[in-house]
């Protein structure tokens, strides 16, 4: 039997990917007039033990298995960690952040990131965490598929549906909700990062995400929002400025792109496998889309597989 | 009585900065809370998925305005607030300084006249300051809600007399420490001062283990109040003494 993924974000990709390795038939659907995919909007951070400041331990345990999966399946999976730095006067922020989470050491930030020698006294950070480009990720992952034969098409599917569609899935599941993300892409040729650096702000806090060839992904804001649409000013303001408080360097960037995505998300935030009279869901990745797909989508190839081995 | 309304547990809790949808409505049951707030000015009309599921919390509704830095702003968001929520109760803030969050008591107090003549019931958000808190009053407030301490700062009562002041000065308005507590013994601190309820979120929504401090809140308020209705004791200076009357030897 063949199986129908349907979507075209990281969750349907991982999906299908996770279902070929096994040998399984896929066929990967994504419906007419969808809209862009809000892990294109993504940080591409592979964090599990930053997450774990506010997700559960069951997102930070489970979490970790997602670089290894994300390596052994597309080029560019940087391992060089997650730096965490406060300004000044916010450092308490940082203590809780230390206390709320594991995996960490408390560094000299200039001593990992020079261009941040002398802004920051002490900052924490997690060595084992990685990231990568999620739009790269997901353009690798639809290579390798389609080099395996897998077809990737619109209309209606032919086999078992695994719905993957995100928030647009919300008229099959009335309790997943849209959380607004607003990020954007800046060329900063002044400014060197070489891995992700998370700025702790009580209002205001972002993360910046190295891409290559001096650019530079910021995010990302937190709206309990529905709202599709650009990015606001208020966003864009509290972004760039927190970047700016980051490294002055920032100013003098180029803005190439402001984005807005709907992270799909269940009341408690963790993704789920939901079996459905005619389809099997996997959504609500919330912020969790790059770190959580790759293992929701293991669970559910193993399942698959062992009923496919029983059918047989 | 908060406009008419009595309320059994005098926690306030705010809503927003929880891990989750679902660890904020454990918070709410823990800690007993009977009101909570909730914000309208960046989420809009879109925010209707969280609004849902706030409303199995089975808690009253104190919609603000948090967010709003002008008349017009707060205003507006507060007329938006009783169409989408259904209820004239409004927590209304604006916000002078963006910076340290310390309300503009001028744009506060005319935009409490106007949404008070519409029949709003106005919860204002403000600092301890007498004049301030009798404007409101007289533009018809029935509440008062002055801050623990800027907003988000766990400082605690940071103005302890004025706010000692203040309760003495509005013996019959009930009065909401609002903003600024950081740990439970602060809660029941203004509880011990003789306040009506106490307002918070940060100190919750931000623990490491959200439930775990919402249960403490909501016993620390209940601690506070049950200790000022049964009379606390009056502090007696014994460190430096006063004039000993028995078993002092007689040298002379």
């Amino acid at each position: 039997m063949i199986h129908s993924v349907l979507g075209g974000g990281v969750t349907a990709l991982c999906c299908a990917m996770a279902l070929s390795d096994r040998g399984l038939d896929v066929e990967v659907i994504v419906p007419d007039g969808a809209p862009e995919p809000a892990s294109r909007f993504a940080g591409g951070m592979l964090a599990p033990f930053c997450e774990g400041e506010s997700a559960p331990e069951l997102i930070v345990a489970k979490g970790q298995a997602s670089v290894n999966w994300w390596a052994a399946h597309v080029p560019d999976v940087v391992r060089r960690g997650t730096l965490v730095v406060a300004p000044p006067r916010d450092v308490s922020e940082l203590e809780r952040f230390a206390r709320a989470t594991r995996e960490h050491d408390w560094v000299s930030p200039g001593d990992l990131e020079p261009d941040l020698a002398g802004r920051f006294a002490r900052g924490l950070f997690f060595s084992s965490e990685a990231h990568l480009d999620p739009r790269h990720a997901l353009s690798s992952l639809k290579s390798s598929l389609e080099s395996r034969g897998v077809s990737f098409r619109t209309g209606a599917p032919r086999g078992r549906i695994v719905d993957c569609r995100g928030v647009a899935s919300h008229d099959e599941l009335a309790d997943l909700r849209g959380v607004r993300g607003e990020m954007l892409i800046v060329h900063a040729p002044d400014v060197t990062l070489t891995r992700p650096v998370r700025l702790l702000h009580p209002r205001f806090p972002c993360y910046i995400v190295p891409r290559e060839n001096g650019r530079y992904m910021i995010g990302a804001t937190m709206v309990e929002s529905a709202r599709r649409g650009g990015v606001t000013a208020r966003a864009a303001m509290e972004l760039l400025s927190a970047a700016y408080t980051l490294h002055p360097g920032f100013a003098e960037a180029e803005i190439l792109e402001l984005g807005a995505g709907l992270r799909p998300s269940f009341p408690d935030n963790i993704p789920a496998i939901r079996h459905a009279a005619d389809r099997i869901h996997v959504n609500g990745m919330y912020r969790h889309g790059f770190l959580m797909a790759p293992v929701c989508a293991e669970q559910l190839a193993t399942e698959l597989a062992e009923l496919h081995a029983h059918a047989d | 009585m908060f406009y008419g309304v009595d309320l059994t547990s005098r926690l306030m809790l705010g809503t927003a900065q929880y891990p989750s949808p679902q660890v904020l409505l454990e918070a709410i049951e823990a800690s007993g809370a009977e009101v909570i707030t909730v914000s309208l000015r960046r989420e809009g009309a879109a925010g209707g998925a969280f609004r849902d599921l706030l409303a199995k919390s089975r808690c009253r509704l104190l919609p603000n305005t948090a967010g709003c830095h002008t008349f017009r702003e707060a205003v507006t968001t507060a007329r938006m607030a009783r169409e989408v929520f259904g209820t004239s109760w409004i927590k209304l803030e604006v916000i002078g300084h963006a910076d340290t969050l310390q309300p503009d008591p001028f744009a506060l107090v005319e935009a409490a006249r106007v949404l008070c003549a519409e029949g709003f019931d106005v919860f204002p958000y403000t600092t301890e300051d007498l004049i301030v808190g009798e404007k409101l009053l007289e533009a018809g407030c029935k509440v008062l809600m002055p801050w623990g301490a800027p907003i988000g700062s766990g400082q605690g009562l940071r103005n302890l007399q004025g706010l000692r002041t203040m309760r003495a000065h509005f013996p019959d308005v009930p009065l909401v420490v609002d903003a600024g507590i950081g740990a439970p013994s602060q809660a029941a601190q203004a509880m011990e001062l003789g306040f009506d309820a106490v307002l918070l979120n940060t100190a919750v929504a931000k623990a490491v283990n959200p439930v775990g401090m919402a249960r403490a809140f909501g016993r620390a308020i209940q601690a506070g109040r049950e200790g000022h209705q049964a009379g606390l004791m009056l502090e007696r200076d014994m460190a430096s003494a006063s004039t000993p009357v028995f078993g002092l030897a007689e040298l002379a």
